[in-house]
């Protein structure tokens, strides 16, 4: 226990300020994949259509987010919004907007490769049956990309979960945060808790990021029948 | 370095926040300065921001300040194991919150983080081991000084190197990159051969391996060094420009500013930073340096 360092974890409040943090990762990180979900498949979609105004817009959308170092995002609407619109946001709701941002659009790239790997001859045989387009995408072509989709969404889940440690950089105090100010606070007298504490840290994510992966599995192996 | 990269990103940001300020118009905003593609990004920042800080008086009918400290700088600004802030910069704070006689809100802010914070009015003051230069002076204001800062130089006690002369042609420096110590030493004794890490940790290693004959870096560092393990001294415990660290404001909150300044004056006659130390700096550098590092109602030796 003293070698690892993992003692500084049961001194105070220390283990339930790391609980404190892991669920302010999480609060932050699960609406936005909430909002990324919902938005994404619509701007999935949306990026399937072949108007030339919807395709670049969404593409500038796109490389927009993917040039932007998450980072920068942050400071660009927790900071710039104040600068630009005087819009006092707190730094929770800047990272969900944030997070958001981003989750949305590589969503939504993934919805769209996956509704555009949806073979041909499906939308024709229901149009041929006489269904509608809105019909034929919420019945036919969503349930089987979906399907597609689950392994490659989980991935970016966990990803988002992950990267919410950026948010300490506007004052958020998450996780990996509150694990620094352990260790530095024992830095004279457990000089070797970093260890111990990231040793919890990397549990505590992986508590957190599991379930989902379980639940995709679980998933699969449903439709697979 | 750490810096440098912090002004491309802000540098980055304003451009973007200049492109999404034009894709939407004029939303709210006097135009004036739009079309002026080439203004540089600092003068943008400060055409669009219209007042963002909150002066004394609203801050003290509002009930409460927010003020930006570190989190995890032991012993400066941390948070101990019951989640309370403490060390020498929240001592203070704590005592400023007293004397204006409302609530406090700490806000953890990083190194790079801190001049944007003020910037921006997101707090009211920043009391963040916050070292006073001219470059950050532009952009915000600091109060009177209440700590000295400098570089130190550690060394070996089989060989103490009590003056940058005593080096001989091939005894090599330590240094952190992107340190203050980095840009003295290359500046000021380029004839010195210096032995770059990354890290605290590795610099460490090195030193203890016997790889140089000291280790240059912010004196607060090398006195805790010398004191934490055995055989070290600092042979050199001032050396370059003296900086002090002050707390700092948005640039024009003159109300605020006046405040802390007259309270600053006002703790001098009590010996209030002398205490400061003792209470929580004793712990990490003992009391030998304590009138090194303090400065009393704002006035440097």
């Amino acid at each position: 226990m003293q070698a690892l360092g993992l003692d500084v974890l049961f001194k105070g409040s220390n283990l339930l300020r790391l609980l404190g943090g892991l669920w302010k990762a999480l609060e932050i990180s699960l609406i936005a994949v909430a909002l990324s979900l919902i938005l994404g498949v619509l701007f999935g979609i949306l990026m399937t259509f072949r108007n030339p105004a919807i395709r670049a817009l969404s593409r500038i959308y796109l490389e927009i987010v993917r040039i932007m170092p998450q980072m920068v995002l942050l400071f660009l609407v927790f900071f710039g919004t104040t600068r630009v619109f005087g819009w006092d946001l707190n730094a929770e709701a800047a990272s969900i907007i944030v997070f958001a941002f981003w989750g949305t659009a590589e969503m939504g790239d993934l919805v769209r490769g996956a509704v555009i790997s949806v073979p041909k001859h499906q939308y024709e045989s229901a149009f041929a049956l006489g269904m509608t387009k809105s019909q034929t995408y919420f019945t036919i072509i969503i349930p089987q990309a979906v399907r597609q989709l689950v392994p490659l969404s989980i991935n970016l889940i966990t990803r988002m979960i992950k990267t919410t440690s950026l948010v300490m950089m506007i004052g958020v105090v998450e996780v990996l945060k509150v694990s620094q100010q352990i260790i530095e606070a024992n830095r004279m007298t457990s000089p070797n808790a970093a260890f111990g504490i990231y040793l919890t840290v990397f549990v505590l994510y992986f508590i957190a990021c599991w379930p989902f992966s379980i639940l995709a599995k679980h998933l699969e192996r449903k439709w697979s029948n | 370095m750490k810096k440098s990269i912090f002004v491309k990103v802000l540098t980055i940001l304003s451009a973007a926040v200049l492109l999404i300020a034009s894709f939407a118009g004029c939303a709210g905003n006097e135009s004036g300065t739009s079309n002026s593609t080439a203004s540089t990004a600092d003068k943008a920042d400060s055409s669009t921001a219209d007042v963002v800080y909150r002066t004394l008086d609203e801050i003290k009918s509002s009930g409460k300040i927010k003020i930006g400290v570190f989190s995890d700088k032991n012993p400066f600004g941390y948070v101990d194991e019951n989640g309370e802030y403490q060390g020498y910069d929240v001592y203070f704070a704590n005592r400023l919150v007293k004397d204006l006689g409302v609530d406090v809100e700490f806000v953890s802010t990083e190194a790079a983080s801190r001049v944007e914070f003020l910037e921006t009015g997101k707090v009211d003051v920043v009391l963040a081991n916050f070292t006073v230069t001219d470059e950050r002076a532009e952009k915000v204001d600091f109060a009177l000084p209440y700590m000295n800062v400098a570089l130190g130089v550690v060394s070996p006690d089989s060989r103490v190197i009590k003056s940058l002369d005593e080096l001989k042609a091939d005894d090599e420096v330590i240094v952190i990159t992107g340190t203050t110590a980095e840009t003295y030493l290359t500046e000021k004794y380029p004839n010195i051969k210096l032995q770059k890490y990354d890290t605290y940790a590795n610099a460490k290693t090195a030193l203890e391996n016997g790889q140089a004959a000291a280790w240059a870096n912010d004196n607060t560092e090398v006195i805790a060094y010398a004191l934490q393990n055995k055989g070290y001294t600092v042979g050199i415990p001032e050396l370059g420009s003296k900086d002090t660290i002050a707390p700092a404001v948005s640039k024009g909150n003159k109300t605020l500013l006046d405040w802390i300044n007259s309270e600053i004056e006002a703790l001098g006659k009590e010996n209030f930073f002398h205490a400061d130390y003792e209470a929580t700096l004793t712990g990490t550098y003992g009391s030998d340096y304590e009138e090194k590092l303090v400065v009393e109602g704002g006035k440097v030796n």
